[in-house]
């Protein structure tokens, strides 16, 4: 999303309960039960969210959390789309057949331990005060380097603990921890010479940087 | 595979798939219950206000939560889910600090709870990281032209939490007091502290 234009004025610093609607809240417990029920990946829910379609995406937040709850549970062979729409159709008294469930191909990915943190061996490449630049990623898949940020050269401001990549995680494809890093820009390196001043603070993942000399 | 369900009221969607998944024995409703009640009534920006109340308070306490902010955190009881790394972010005078997601809505959710919809919403999420100023200035922050501003996205597993400046007039205040002044906005970013 960042940098895109079009979407209008910010929406008022409301007060409001954590579910607007009992379904939102279901969705959310949904969300994070199907994450668990897939194969606790994480990476692989948000990668869901991003292949949640366009027009659905943008309509309302816990209705992405559901589609990307449905995407995942069908990639995994646990839900189909046809199961969930059957018992959709039933609940609202139709009288239609329950499809079978799907084969389960559940995809199963080696754990280094709970949660997202690691420890590498490996020093990390770069250090506070290197400048480096961002890689011209073209990816289909899952990424945490967005858009706005490739091909800019910013300032390592600090160095994160090391942590699974999701670029491959999310695809099941491993853990494959990185040196992670807080990397500064100046706002005239993203959006040109009539920027409004300020800075940008973004960690990055090692594989996306290289060191400018 | 989404076309199937396109047309669904998401509230029955939301059905089917809970009752689906319990059936295959995936998911039980007092597991789901729990999930929803936490996130109701327990982890709110309440308890990133105590945590901003004590920094005001203890110079030491202020140390540790700039050093490392998830065992400062933790100091209070607070951790959990989407609250593995967390890093404080302390506004100055000269320095004011806001934090957005612009991949998806990934917040510290033990100090602050699940997000708002501003936070949510294509508009702050695309904005803020372009024009930084003209947003804080829509939701009725002004700042002067010798206050830096730095937008941090978050994009790995770190979650941020902002450590507002503390209000004037509140010398004796209690740590009770001044965390009725800490707002979620505040602990975002994209406000200051309410004045006493």
């Amino acid at each position: 999303m960042g940098g895109k234009q079009g979407f209008g004025h910010v929406l008022p610093l409301t007060a409001e309960p954590a579910f607007a609607e009992p379904w939102e809240g279901k969705a959310f417990a949904l969300g994070l039960l199907s994450i668990r029920a897939a194969g606790a990946n994480l990476h692989a829910f948000r990668h869901a969210l991003e292949r949640v379609p366009p027009g659905d995406y943008l309509a309302d937040y816990y209705d992405r959390w559901l589609r990307a709850s449905q995407i995942l549970l069908a990639d995994s062979g646990i839900l189909s789309a046809e199961q969930v729409a059957a018992r959709a159709a039933r609940l609202s008294g139709s009288d239609v057949p329950e499809p079978d469930p799907p084969e389960p191909h559940k995809p199963d990915m080696p754990s280094g331990g709970p949660g997202n943190l690691r420890t590498l061996d490996t020093p990390p490449a770069f250090a506070v005060g290197d400048r480096v630049r961002t890689a011209d990623l073209r990816t289909a898949g899952h990424t945490k380097l967005p858009g706005y940020v490739r091909r800019r050269t910013g300032t390592v401001t600090a160095i994160r603990q090391a942590e699974i990549f999701p670029d491959t995680a999310a695809h099941f494809e491993g853990e494959n921890p990185q040196h992670c890093y807080a990397v500064e820009f100046d706002s005239r390196e993203l959006w040109g010479p009539d920027a409004e001043p300020f800075r940008l603070s973004i960690d990055l993942f090692e594989p996306y940087l290289e060191k400018v000399t | 595979m989404t076309t199937a369900a396109e047309h669904i009221d998401p509230a029955v969607r939301a059905e089917a798939l809970a009752s689906l998944l319990i059936e295959r024995g995936l998911v039980d409703q007092a597991t789901m219950n729990n999930f929803i009640k936490t996130y109701e009534l327990s982890v709110g920006p309440m308890n990133g206000a105590k945590v901003v109340a004590r920094a005001w308070t203890d110079p030491e306490y202020r140390e540790r939560l700039l050093a490392d902010g998830t065992a400062a955190i933790a100091e209070l009881g607070f951790r959990g889910p989407q609250g593995e790394h967390i890093v404080v972010l302390e506004n100055t005078p000269e320095l004011h600090n806001v934090v957005v997601c612009t991949l998806c809505s990934c917040y510290p959710w033990p100090v602050l709870g699940l997000p708002p919809s501003w936070y949510k919403d294509p508009s702050y999420r695309s904005r803020i990281v372009r024009e930084p100023r003209t947003v804080l200035a829509e939701f009725g922050l002004e700042l002067g032209d010798d206050v830096a501003i730095r937008v941090v996205d978050s994009s790995s597993e770190v979650r941020y939490m902002v450590l507002p400046m503390r209000p004037a007039g509140t010398e004796g205040f209690s740590e009770e007091e001044l965390a009725a002044l800490v707002t979620r906005d505040a602990m975002v970013g994209v406000a200051e502290a309410v004045a006493p």
